[in-house]
């Protein structure tokens, strides 16, 4: 007959310490500038110096060759009467405001469809993100084919189907038909990797809570309602956070695939910073811009995670 | 003197010796540098076949590399904010006075004065090199606009496929006539997204008119002009009729070429480089020049000037290329060869051309034709976002008169900008 008995586990006697209470905490202090060394020599040498360069810039006519000349506030005055910065402003956050609502929804129920371990569903989860594994140039590209009259399978496909007559021009027939041709590219190519995001949230609820909720009798809209969304707040931040800051700065998709157009209805804001900068040639202008969306952005992420935050506590 | 001595004293004669070379070998500007040369994709084989054939005769080396179209601006200026240009770059000729400006070729204005060909060198794409009198650019290569014309609908429509049309209200009429054929026939097709399509294409037919749409200076717009409202009203005509294909609408430049090798346009403006292209489809072409309403000729002389980029350490050498590709064995055996139009006016006849009479015709325009010159040109007229393609949208599609007149303030405005 074997016994198994159970023992404490043995305390190791530490050695005592030959340094005093102040030498430690320095040393301590030192270990952990040196791990956090190396990541802030990359920020400040690939953020921080660029982003003080681009605020200089900023402050300057800036040739391409040759000296910069002091010109504040130039860079900035100019903006207010920019027609085309106003009217790429005011698509942007129109742009941001459809994508995010939009990429949201089908992310979060794409997840809520692939929560739950079922056969078939590693399947799904895999075939949501696949999109992703494309570059977003090469899939923009991909739509453009795609949606050609002249090349692509789309109108040939919807006019089989009875659904389309003649010649449709889905990228720059109109600024309806462009936008929204743009939106069904990102939602294709980001859903997934949302989805995946919120799904990691989804299994950070501890399944006792819905347990729980069973119990006390509550239907499913109760359930979402009152435990899954709260306790989604911290995940739902990030994403928004992220999908928001995307959405501000876009450009390949409406840089490959509608141009800009038709008459610039779809020319975002890093489009108008791209054409100051590469093809007007006035890198101060551009930078003026860029400084003003970041501030933007900083203002907007800054709002966003207090509004956010104070929910979530 | 020792055997030792006498080793030291060849050894030492030898080094002098071989010093001497190297020091001969890099006051020589073919002496076997390595040269990068930029260009856009459009342009790519004709700078191919430029290197090769120097390369195969001289002891530097041209390495070409080719970017997209639409990324190649963005890439110099990058390179140019980098201070890494490439020892020779080539820019769509339209943009030279901006790479002018901004100083990112090396002025040539010394070695061109004492270049033996400088005269007979096409004059537009000098002048667009030049900035404030001084030359930064010669012509690398040269793209016409002509009326490119299906021979085999021609005739199933009842035309002459030997009688072209004219004047551009006889270039409607064939149209028209080509479109009745029905089916996926279409009477012609044209880039109606694309600023620099249009400039091409219909420009032509304005300055066949003795119009123009900007000034000397390229300062001033001048597209609210009449000339320039009649060949936007015939060519709306031809859309709202359904002469034109549907797709000339949104056609922004990617799919220009691909609409022409489906063989179902009868009649349309295209680069003259297409024609070879067209025809190893198997379709059979013919060429005329771009008319006014009413007749004339003209035609727009776009293609590629080259320079040395600012930044480069190795300017004799890639002068030695530059003035090389001015030559007549270039000229004649590698673009005249290759179907291209020679960049010097007195080699527009020659061995090659003379055996095909659409080439002699095309090199023949050369002279007629005009190269638009503005600093600001891609701001005001190439750029996707430009107030020229606003115009264009307009006058084509939208309230033409209105289009016209806010077109030319904008544009103007564009041009002017510093």
């Amino acid at each position: 007959m074997s016994t198994t008995t159970t023992s404490r586990p043995t305390v190791r006697d530490t050695p005592p310490r030959q340094t005093t209470p102040r030498t430690g905490r320095r040393l301590r202090a030192l270990v952990g500038a040196a791990y956090a060394a190396p990541t802030a020599v990359m920020v400040g040498l690939f953020f921080l110096v660029p982003l003080a360069l681009v605020v200089w810039m900023s402050l300057n006519r800036w040739p391409l060759l040759g000296k910069p000349k002091f010109n504040a506030p130039a860079n900035y005055s100019g903006i207010p009467e920019d027609e085309l910065l106003r009217s790429a402003a005011w698509f942007t956050v129109k742009y941001t405001v459809i994508i995010t609502v939009l990429l949201f929804v089908v992310a979060f129920g794409l997840a809520l469809l692939v929560q739950h371990r079922r056969p078939g569903v590693g399947f799904f989860r895999t075939a949501f993100f696949l999109p992703m594994a494309v570059g977003f140039a090469s899939a923009s590209l991909l739509f453009l084919g795609f949606l050609s009259d002249e090349i692509g399978p789309v109108t040939d496909l919807l006019s089989w189907l009875g659904l389309v007559d003649g010649y449709v021009s889905w990228t720059s027939g109109s600024p309806d038909s462009a936008l929204a041709s743009a939106v069904l590219l990102v939602l294709w190519r980001f859903a997934g990797f949302t989805m995946l995001i919120l799904l990691t949230g989804l299994h950070a609820i501890p399944p006792d809570v819905y347990e729980a909720a069973r119990v006390d009798g509550a239907n499913r809209w109760q359930t979402f309602g009152r435990i899954t969304l709260p306790l989604m707040r911290p995940t739902i931040a990030l994403v928004l956070t992220l999908m928001t800051t995307g959405s501000l700065l876009a450009f390949d998709q409406f840089w490959i695939l509608t141009r800009g157009g038709p008459d610039n209805s779809t020319t975002s804001l890093v489009m108008v910073i791209y054409r100051e900068a590469f093809v007007r040639l006035d890198l101060g202008s551009a930078a003026g811009i860029s400084v003003v969306l970041l501030a933007a952005l900083l203002v907007f992420n800054a709002i966003q995670f207090r509004v956010l935050r104070r929910r979530s506590s | 003197m020792t055997t030792r001595a006498v080793a030291s004293a060849v050894m030492a004669a030898v080094l002098v010796l071989a010093t001497a070379c190297g020091d001969q070998g890099t006051d020589n500007a073919d002496d076997g540098a390595v040269l990068t040369l930029w260009t856009r994709a459009a342009t790519e084989s004709v700078s191919k076949a430029y290197a090769d054939a120097y390369n195969a005769t001289h002891r530097n080396k041209v390495e070409v590399t080719a970017y997209p179209n639409e990324e190649y601006p963005a890439k110099l200026a990058s390179a140019a904010g980098a201070k890494a240009l490439p020892d020779l770059f080539a820019s769509d000729v339209v943009f030279a006075p901006q790479y002018a400006s901004q100083g990112l070729w090396v002025d040539l204005t010394d070695r061109l004065a004492g270049l033996a060909v400088k005269d007979r060198i096409a004059p537009s794409h000098v002048r667009a090199g030049t900035w404030e009198g001084q030359n930064y650019a010669l012509p690398h290569t040269i793209d016409l606009s002509v009326l490119l014309y299906n021979k085999d609908l021609y005739a199933r429509a009842g035309l002459d496929p030997e009688k072209p049309p004219t004047t551009l209200r006889e270039f409607a009429d064939h149209a028209r006539k080509v479109d009745q054929l029905g089916g996926d026939v279409n009477g012609t097709y044209f880039g109606g997204n694309c600023g620099g399509c249009v400039e091409f294409t219909l420009w032509p037919s304005v300055w066949a008119a003795n119009g123009d749409v900007l000034d000397a200076e390229g300062e001033q717009a001048t597209v609210d002009s009449p000339e320039m409202a009649d060949v936007f009203a015939l060519y709306r005509a031809l859309y709202e009729e359904g002469v034109a294909a549907p797709a000339s609408k949104d056609e922004a430049g990617p799919t220009w070429l691909g609409a022409l090798r489906s063989g179902n346009v009868g009649i349309a403006p295209a680069p003259s480089v297409w024609l070879d292209a067209l025809e190893q489809q198997g379709l059979r072409l013919g060429v005329a020049p771009i008319s006014g309403l009413t007749g004339g000729e003209s035609t727009f002389v776009g293609g590629d000037a080259l320079g040395i980029g600012a930044t480069t350490e190795k300017v004799e050498q890639a002068w030695d290329f530059l003035a090389w590709t001015t030559s007549d064995e270039a000229q004649v055996e590698v673009v005249a060869k290759n179907k291209g139009v020679p960049t010097r006016t007195d080699l527009a006849a020659n061995k090659y051309s003379s055996a095909d009479p659409r080439t002699v015709l095309i090199n023949g325009l050369v002279a007629k034709g005009r190269t638009p010159y503005a600093r600001n040109f891609n701001v005001s007229f190439n750029d996707p976002q430009s107030p020229w393609l606003q115009t264009v949208r307009g006058a084509l599609f939208g309230d033409a008169g209105k289009a016209l007149a806010d077109g030319n303030s904008a544009i103007t405005k564009s041009l002017q900008q510093g």
